[in-house]
């Protein structure tokens, strides 16, 4: 398939999604496909990766490679994929669970290495596949059934991890704002190295504090904010660091950083190798003389 | 019996014990000598204590002894570890300037040499260099032409400059030269012959590092843990110049996880890990197995459970690599039963994992993984290495296998349990997989009928190697013999020389190194008067599994010390557990 040619229908399945009517993860979804397309990419060079959770059903729905994973191990996958070849787009998704408690000892470790994939987090701040448990950015008087009084704990700020491991491309969108989600999304597929997507992609069943009417109220729009400078560290720490804002739109980016396969000098597709052992192989035995 | 010598250093961890001892292996190798090395790490004593030990025969040699011949110990310490090694021939070279050394007297019988190592060292340019003048010491008192040292020294010290290399030459020509001086008695007490053959010297870990990028592995991702660590850092800078990457991961977790990335891109991925790695990575296990993703995952044995004892020898994963993981997944296991056969073996798990696409445990343990052993380099021929890639389809082939919606099926229900394999950039092979059930397209489903076809078909894929490939032991000893004695893993060697320990006892000597799929030894066991299954835990885990198989009782031998098996001492127990 010539990838001019391809829309972004291309990238829909023929499985009809059994997310809850209105859940978030819809707009989500509409909006990694339109920007995979957007960027010229095809399902057939294209690799999907997701976890465990509601978010993980999305390789099921959308059309390309994929990879439906154990629970919180979805970027490690994501990571290996793309150093084996690195001409694929390889997009993981996750949930807040998948992405921020299970496997966020991933989550840092890959942000550090700056591996060119784009991480795409259905932040709900519940979990709704367990059917209504808190998540760890569930807030603290947030009651649910596993937290009747709330966690009293404080929720993870996914984009100050983000930015302590020395993430070059940090994002936040809404699901609802289908414009503004599939820009990011976009500009995160055309970064050079790791990017963070956090998507505040609302659960219509469970969770009635992080509604549609709460971050459409609430989120402040970055892109509408003339003296805001993405490249600017100390204003992105300040925004990631903000107590009573929370924004969306691209609040950090380092347009200069190394992605991993560069730095590493892994530029082949892995999957092509010789009939026998490679040209040189007998010189690995001449070094045990 | 073999005309072999045995040697060993030995002191405290720091002191450079394993780098002296393979300058010496070296050495004797490139002498046309064969080697097997072995370490211990520590002891019957708690501390510090490490030795370097090698065996050294014009012949082959593929076991540690029960015997020292020839050690220096730059610790008392170690004269009391090896003292039940130690006979009235022995040499014992210490330095008597040491002040634990002071009152020192070698053991009944035995020769101690006191040779200033230290003195002599910084009269070569440094103390630092003690361990050569003791190597020079033992030049001597075996006859050893000292110039076979010289290009193990211009090998390990080259790249630290001339004058370093020239430095130690002469450090050993001081200890070579004390000795013939000082204790002419003791000059040539051994006699080294060296030999026109050129050898090669590697460890377990190297050969399955090696084998793995002849295999054309090109992505392995690995977080270090004793004692696997040696193959990560062996393909460390090896592998990428056949254009392959190691990634260190953060955990065993994700290291699966990157590999099996790896795999679903398409290329031949490997992790290695020990134990406590096992673990974390049965999570991953069962995606590998019902993804039907090729993978091959190393286990390099040591003591458990738990942190167990990190440095010490075990076969006791068997069972977890068989049954690991929750549900029931089929997976090869294969147990490489010495160094070259875990090149050859690794070559195998990585063919094998393509052609049935599934993960392939390619097990070493502790004791092969660490010991050195020499070999003809044609042991090694790259031009015989086969890479079999099983179904994996292009842009040509899909259509065969695609729906009437053009839907590619990569979990196609076929004759050989075998699906059609597409890698990501192949046109039209655009599927997902999952670790939930799924259907031919790969997608979930919880139908009765189709659940029931896959596990099917993904237990075929076990009758059809079984039936495709020579799944088959090695074997040793007296083919008529009443006696049956099974091995799995790196206990062959160890058994092979047991046999000239054995007399008149006539024993056939089976050696597995595949444990699933398996050969079946129903015939040989019941055919046999006595079996006697050998292995390095402490429950008989392979016992059992034949006892399984063959519904016939057996003998065991079980060692779970975390020492490896001795030739002597193991013929002394198969001989009474076979007379018994």
């Amino acid at each position: 398939m010539s990838s001019e040619n391809v829309r972004f229908t291309d990238f829909k399945s023929d499985k009809q999604p059994t997310w809850c009517p209105g859940c978030g993860d819809f707009g989500t979804m509409n909006g990694m496909m339109k920007a995979l397309a957007e960027t010229g990419n095809s399902p057939d060079d294209t690799f999907v990766v997701a976890g465990i959770g509601c978010s993980g059903k999305i390789g099921t729905y959308m059309r390309s490679y994929a990879l439906h994973g154990v629970h919180g191990r979805a970027l490690p996958v994501g990571t290996g994929a793309k150093l084996a070849n690195p001409d694929l787009e390889v997009m993981v998704a996750g949930g807040d669970g998948d992405g921020y408690s299970i496997g966020v000892g991933h989550f840092i470790h890959a942000v550090r290495r700056n591996v060119d994939i784009t991480y795409v987090v259905m932040d709900n701040r519940i979990y709704g596949l367990t059917k209504g448990q808190a998540s760890p950015t569930s807030r603290p008087d947030f009651e649910t059934s596993t937290t009747p009084e709330g966690s009293k704990q404080q929720p993870v700020n996914p984009l100050a991890l983000a930015m302590s491991a020395g993430g070059s491309f940090i994002a936040q969108s809404f699901s609802s704002d289908a414009m503004r989600h599939t820009e990011i999304v976009r500009e995160a597929i055309e970064h050079d190295g790791f990017s963070l997507v956090n998507t505040f992609s609302p659960c219509v069943t469970f969770n009635d504090v992080d509604t549609y009417d709460y971050f459409r109220d609430s989120l402040v729009d970055l892109s509408e904010e003339d003296d805001y400078d993405r490249h600017d560290y100390d204003q992105a720490k300040d925004a990631i660091l903000d107590a009573d804002k929370e924004y969306m739109g691209v609040l950090y980016q380092d347009e200069n950083s190394t992605p991993y396969h560069e730095a590493h000098g892994v530029t082949e597709n892995m999957a092509e190798i010789p009939d026998g052992a490679p040209d040189g192989a007998t010189d690995l035995v001449r070094e045990f003389y | 019996m073999h005309d072999d010598l045995n040697w060993a250093i030995g002191g405290e961890a720091g002191d450079g014990i394993a780098s002296t001892g393979k300058i010496f292996a070296q050495a004797l190798s490139r002498a046309g000598r064969h080697v097997f090395t072995s370490k211990d790490f520590a002891s019957r004593i708690r501390g510090g204590y490490t030795a370097y030990k090698v065996r050294t025969s014009v012949d082959e040699v593929q076991s540690v002894v029960d015997r020292l011949d020839v050690l220096i110990a730059l610790t008392e310490r170690t004269v009391d570890e090896n003292l039940d090694e130690l006979h009235d021939d022995s040499v014992i070279i210490f330095d008597g300037d040491r002040t634990e050394f002071s009152d020192f007297e070698a053991p009944d019988d035995t020769v101690g040499l006191d040779v200033p190592l230290k003195s002599l060292a910084e009269d070569a340019g440094g103390a630092i260099m003690r361990n050569i003048v003791a190597l020079g010491a033992v030049c001597a008192v075996t006859d050893f032409p000292i110039e076979n040292l010289d290009e193990s020294l211009e090998k390990r010290f080259g790249s630290k400059g001339e004058s370093i290399v020239e430095n130690n030459k002469a450090a050993a020509r001081l200890g070579y030269e004390y000795v013939n001086d000082e204790y002419p008695e003791a000059e040539a007490t051994y006699e080294l012959e060296t030999t026109d053959e050129d050898y090669v010297l590697l460890n377990g870990d190297e050969a399955i590092g090696m084998g793995a990028i002849a295999a054309g592995c090109r992505f392995y991702a690995g977080y270090p843990i004793t004692p696997a660590t040696d193959v990560m850092e062996y393909l460390t800078g090896r592998i990428d110049q056949f254009g392959g990457h190691v990634v260190q991961a953060e955990d065993e977790l994700s290291a699966i996880n990157m590999a099996l990335g790896a795999a679903r891109a398409g290329a031949r991925a490997m992790t290695a890990t020990s134990g406590p790695g096992i673990d974390l990575m049965s999570e991953t296990f069962g995606l590998v197995a019902t993804s039907e993703t090729p993978l091959v995952i190393t286990n390099v044995m040591r003591s458990g459970p738990s942190t167990g004892m990190p440095t010490k020898q075990e076969q006791g994963d068997l069972n977890m690599m068989l049954y690991g993981g929750h549900g029931e997944v089929p997976r090869f296991v294969l147990a490489p039963t010495s160094v070259a056969e875990c090149f050859h073996k690794t070559v195998e798990a990585f063919n094998l994992a393509e052609k049935y696409q599934l993960p392939v445990y390619l097990t070493a343990d502790l004791s092969m993984a660490v010991t050195e052993r020499t070999y003809e380099p044609d042991e090694f021929d790259m031009d015989e290495v086969e890479v079999d890639r099983g179904k994996l389809v292009d842009e040509d082939e899909i259509s065969a296998w695609q729906n009437e919606k053009d839907q590619f099926k990569p979990h196609a229900v076929t004759a050989d349990g075998i699906s059609p394999r597409a890698v990501p950039g192949t046109e039209g092979g655009v599927h997902m997989s999952t670790g939930l059930e799924h259907d031919e397209l790969g997608r979930r489903t919880e139908d009765t009928d189709v659940r029931v076809e896959q596990v099917d078909k993904r237990n075929q894929k076990v009758e059809t190697a079984e039936e495709r490939e020579d799944f088959d032991y090695r074997e040793f000893g007296d083919g008529d013999a009443d006696s049956l004695v099974i091995s799995w893993g790196s206990n062959e060697g160890t058994i092979v020389e047991a046999l000239d320990y054995l007399d008149d006892l006539d024993v056939r000597v089976l050696s597995v190194p595949y444990i699933f799929p398996r050969p079946d030894l129903t015939e040989d066991v019941q055919a046999a008067e006595n079996v006697v299954v050998v292995e390095a835990n402490a429950t008989g885990q392979f016992a059992d599994v034949i006892e399984h198989d063959t519904l016939e009782r057996v003998d065991r031998i079980n060692k779970y010390d975390g020492v490896d098996f001795k030739a002597d001492e193991l013929a002394d127990e198969i001989k009474q557990t076979l007379e018994a």
